[in-house]
């Protein structure tokens, strides 16, 4: 396999670390937190009445279930 | 209204010099192991370096983020800010409820050690110091392995520092004061390092790393929600309210997991009591 040039190294390098930095071995909190803020973006914007007081109320709420989801999954021991 | 933004001034700084502080401890722990093994300069090289292309880093991309849209920015960096708080948070729960080793600074400073100390000559580069001025040769003299190690330490975890100072300074409007807040954190973690040298496990870093969770999680679901257009009461006050909602869940979240934890030690001590009584011959 040939040797990468350096600028190739870096931009893999690079694209490692935000892996890294934003999957590591906890992708169920990445996963998470997209579908929590893309329910709460959802609620947001129903135009409905309190959908605002709503969403106040339910995004603090679902991101500590993205948390609970995370510490279930390591405290059964898959990981 | 000037309360408000105090408050999130402050917590903005706390934030900010807590999370560098915890990477600067990692850090300086492999500064120190290059320094013992491979020499004052090297360790100094490498991480002065690291902490140049750093600086230049956030020069470049802080006032870029200006032109982004603010409410794209505080969606996508609110984001960035919930999930890399939840990965803090989740860790720092389960070393409270003792469900994970203690990140050990005195097993990584002697892993550190051990390394560099098989790691070839010290001085792998006084080939190239022969001539020149006096600074080439003061570079020619600088062991690479050591230096380039330090390097790698302090950019790896200054990367993270940065993206904190980044993503919550643009979000606050206020870049410099992050900056400054982490520039504070690195003077006074160096300071504590070049007086107590090797004794950084005596930094608690697990109530550190749990107080910094806390606020990424708040300040992450604060500006992301203010990025999806949800309406906080209290306006900026609300970041405060969150992280009184996130500490008192992730106090009981650690109780209950230590109390399952213990719960489990005695039954299964109890259970293999039962059926393996253990001689007093074999304790003797």
């Amino acid at each position: 396999m040939p040797e990468r040039s350096w600028p190739v190294r870096w931009v893999v390098a690079f694209g490692r670390f935000w892996v890294d930095f934003l999957v590591g071995d906890t992708p169920e909190l990445l996963v998470g937190a997209v579908v929590v803020l893309g329910a709460a973006a959802a609620i947001a914007a129903s135009g409905s009445v309190g959908a605002s007081a709503v969403a106040v109320a339910f995004l603090p709420l679902a991101v500590l279930c993205v948390l609970g989801i995370s510490l279930a999954r390591a405290r059964s021991g898959r990981r | 209204m000037i309360a408000a933004v105090h408050t999130s001034s402050v917590v903005l700084v706390v934030a900010v010099f807590l999370a560098s502080a915890v990477e600067m401890v990692e850090a300086l722990t492999i500064v120190l192991a290059v320094s013992v093994t491979r020499g004052r300069r090297a360790a100094l090289a490498g991480a002065l370096a690291a902490v140049a292309l750093l600086g230049a880093l956030v020069a470049a991309v802080g006032p870029a983020l200006v032109h982004v849209p603010l409410s794209t920015l505080r969606m996508v960096i609110g984001g960035l800010l919930l999930v890399f708080g939840l990965q803090w948070l989740r860790k720092a729960i389960l070393r409270a409820a003792g469900l994970k080793a203690k990140h050990d600074e005195d097993a990584i400073f002697a892993e550190q050690v051990a390394e560099l100390s098989g790691t070839g000559d010290r001085g792998a580069g006084s080939a190239a110091g022969t001539g020149g001025s006096r600074g080439s040769r003061w570079l020619g003299r600088i062991d690479r392995a050591g230096a380039v190690v330090s390097f790698k330490g302090v950019f790896l975890e200054g990367l993270e520092v940065v993206v904190v100072v980044l993503t919550l300074g643009s979000t606050s409007h206020d870049v410099p004061l992050a900056a400054l807040a982490a520039g504070a954190a690195v003077i006074v973690v160096g300071a504590i390092g070049a007086l107590v040298a090797r004794q950084l496990s005596g930094v608690p870093e697990n109530a550190m790393k749990m107080a910094v969770g806390l606020m990424l999680v708040s300040f992450g679901t604060f500006w992301s929600g203010e990025g999806i257009h949800v309406r906080w009461p209290g306006s900026d006050l609300a970041i405060v309210a969150l992280v009184a909602f996130y500490g008192l869940s992730a106090w009981a979240v650690v109780r209950l997991l230590a109390g399952r934890r213990s719960a489990g030690r005695r039954s299964a001590g109890r259970r293999s009591a039962g059926r393996q009584p253990v001689p007093e011959v074999e304790h003797a």
